[in-house]
């Protein structure tokens, strides 16, 4: 391991002060420093290096980022997904004040679609396509209510399907997924992981795969849905729309790592990292006009056997000059981006507050040429 | 369903039809006497000519083949010289053997399925077994004797196997009795001895090309999101592998076996040979040998109905295990 890294077992007072967000403390999920590595033939691939979060109950926190970025991968380390031989975890993970990091196989096994549960991003892939939808929820509540009966399990299956909003749920019991639609698919992907009424819904790229008219009524049903049940939910995307939409807080990752934290009104109304500027600048907008063009991100993401050094996003950052040779040799720290309105939104870039707020003025503008 | 099956039934009689005209065919272009063989030692013209027109040789192609077909059907009487009335199905009279064809058909097809029904059950139990095991154990030193095993299976050949086989526990060893056929009915333990390394040799060279293919359909099948899904649900380990995974691996798994085993209904050849065991496929050989034209029909037919067979089997149970595949 590099020695300049704090160590994952580091106490919070040998790191940059980090203002706790909101009560850390109550939080239901709470994830330090998280590492992920995997040891592949190619190289050891850092996949998660040393993130941290919480989310409470009631509350949605997006995690934004491109694929490579290490939000699904942080979703499955926290579901304790990863093949244990080839995957190295580190730090903190505390799923409603249980240690999930190093805990055995078989009660990371009980937790998982009880307390914490996922939805994943393909429910036509995600369903088992031999067995019918209903039997498939029945399942995944009698693993966890070993006494409940056929009929009961079946009776709750169809409750759920019912309250996703899938009409005629007793018979859509027992269709098999190739008989549903996509947006239904979903939903009743939605149903089987509510089934036990979980406190942590983590949902990864949920509206991807369906059409637009049909990610709205997704989204507003995990909204309702969160309303009800009171639970903790991270929504994984790589659409700052979607996030806009139903998240009350925002994790922006790039290469493994965090480069913004904060509110949705913090992030999305003053973006702090570059790298935010740039997913924003190439999120279409409802409002604007739609001729605008998409500003892309120049480049690639970085290959996470091999992250640029220094700061990761600096061969894609038009700024990494002006933070001079730092950008190349240093790793920014996740540092306060302000105070007053800004209190708990979280950085980690070379610029300082000032030079931030030139140069975003400047790109807005020159979006705003472009559009 | 019903509509599956009688599209499949119709389409079976066709490919039995092309089938056997062009054994037929193929029987007749071939440029040797089949009568001459028939008589090897005292041929004279009249006796030629005689056996010529017993078998209806003089008879145009087109109703020869009617009255073969016909015999299948209802049955037919051959005349005195072949054994009189011949009984549906009837496959016709045989002047090598002399006997009905029917009859040796018989006699020769309980061995070969006594051959290749317990040697197909211990081929797939093995080869799925071992490529499931070394699946889950991927990277191991179980994994890599399964893959060793597999590689040995494939690389060598049935009389090869089968010799050092009969060597060791049949010579050397003098564990088990020559090779024999004994019907399961009069005594089903001479009836193991005598077929068990047959079993042995068969099931070592198939199942390791069924430990390949389903070592390969099991890791396939454990990267998919719907595994993924069972294990995020919180099942354990046996339910997400037994329930989840085996059932979508073993789908190609079962379309190989079924064309395998329908093939080799049709005839161990080798098998039989190796072994000194008279079943469907020696019998084939030989009258292919002897010019044995209503033999050579009737064993071409034998295996084509097999393989057909199969095939529908295949289909059925590819709809039995996968709920998108519809009959129609």
């Amino acid at each position: 391991m590099d020695s300049s890294e704090p160590s994952p077992s580091g106490e919070p007072d040998d790191r940059p002060v980090v203002p706790a967000q909101r009560s850390d403390q109550d939080a239901y999920l709470r994830v330090r420093d998280l590492r992920v590595r995997f040891d592949t033939e190619d190289g050891v691939v850092r996949a998660v290096d040393g993130v941290s979060f919480a989310v409470e109950r009631g509350r949605t926190l997006g995690i934004v980022g491109e694929s490579g970025s290490g939000k699904s991968v942080t979703s499955l380390a926290i579901l304790g997904l990863h093949d244990p031989k080839r995957t190295t975890i580190t730090g903190e993970i505390s799923v409603g004040g249980r240690q999930v990091v190093g805990l055995g196989d078989e009660e990371v096994r009980r937790l998982r679609g009880r307390d914490m549960a996922m939805i994943f991003q393909d429910p036509l892939s995600a369903l088992h396509p031999y067995y019918t939808v209903g039997r498939q929820i029945a399942e995944a509540y009698r693993v966890h209510h070993p006494k409940a009966n056929r009929r009961e399990a079946r009776q709750r299956a169809v409750d759920m399907l019912d309250r996703v909003g899938i009409p005629q749920p007793a018979r859509r019991f027992d269709q098999y997924p190739h008989e549903f639609s996509g947006g239904m698919r979903q939903r009743a992907m939605i149903a089987m992981s509510l089934v036990n009424d979980p406190a942590l819904l983590i949902a990864d790229e949920p509206t991807t795969a369906l059409d637009v008219t049909v990610q709205a009524q997704i989204l507003d049903l995990l909204a309702d849905l969160q309303a009800e049940f009171n639970s903790a939910i991270i929504l994984i995307t790589h659409d700052l729309g979607v996030v806009g939409q139903v998240a009350d807080d925002v994790l922006v990752m790039y290469g493994g790592r965090a480069v913004e934290r904060g509110s949705v009104e913090q992030v999305l109304r003053a973006p702090q990292h570059p790298y935010t500027w740039g997913l924003l600048s190439s999120v279409p907008s409802l409002h604007g006009d739609a001729d605008a063009d998409l500003v892309p991100i120049p480049g690639n993401p970085p290959s996470l056997i091999n992250l640029p050094p220094g700061c990761a996003f600096h061969p894609r950052c038009r700024y990494a000059d002006r933070a001079g040779s730092r950008s190349r040799t240093e790793v920014p720290e996740l540092r306060p981006a302000g105070e007053g309105d800004s209190a708990g939104h979280l950085v980690a870039c070379h610029l300082s507050a000032e030079e931030r707020a030139t140069f975003y003025a400047e790109d807005i503008a020159s979006v705003g040429v472009a559009r | 369903m019903a509509r599956f099956l009688l599209k499949r039934l119709f389409s079976a009689t066709l490919t039995l039809f092309a089938v056997s005209v062009l054994t037929f065919l193929m029987f007749f272009a071939l440029p040797r006497d089949p009568v001459s063989s028939i008589c090897s030692k005292n041929c004279n013209p009249e006796r030629l000519e005689r056996v010529r027109d017993d078998l209806g040789l003089n008879d145009p192609l087109i109703s020869q083949y009617a009255g073969y077909m016909k015999g299948i059907v209802t049955g037919r009487d051959l005349g005195s010289a072949q054994g009189g009335r011949c009984d549906a199905p009837c496959l016709g009279w045989s002047y090598v053997t002399n006997e009905a064809v029917s009859d040796t058909i018989a006699r020769v097809l309980p061995v070969t399925l006594s051959i290749v029904i317990p040697a197909a059950i211990l081929w797939l139990l093995l080869g799925v077994g071992l490529g499931m095991v070394s699946a889950l154990r991927r990277g191991t030193w179980l994994d890599r004797l399964a893959i060793g095993f597999s590689l040995t299976g494939a690389s060598l050949q049935l009389y090869f196997v089968g010799a050092v086989l009969l060597l060791v526990f049949v010579y050397n060893l003098r564990l088990l009795p020559v090779p024999s056929y004994t019907s399961i009915f009069d005594n089903p333990a001479k009836w193991a001895s005598g077929l068990v390394l047959a079993w042995v040799a068969l099931a070592f060279l198939f199942s390791a090309i069924y430990a390949r293919l389903s070592r390969a359909q099991m890791l396939e099948t454990l990267s998919e999101d719907f595994v993924r899904t069972a294990r995020a649900k919180g099942l354990a380990k046996p339910k997400v592998y037994g329930r989840h995974a085996l059932r979508a691996a073993i789908t190609p798994v079962v379309t190989i076996a079924g064309l395998d085993v329908g093939g080799a209904l049709g005839g161990t050849v080798i098998t039989e040979t190796t072994f000194g065991i008279q079943g469907l496929g020696r019998t084939a050989v030989d009258a292919v040998r002897s010019g044995d034209l209503p033999t050579i029909m009737a064993t071409v037919l034998i295996a084509a109905v097999f393989v057909v067979l199969a095939n529908v089997l295949v289909d059925l149970l590819y709809a039995a295990i996968d709920p998108r595949v519809r009959l129609r």
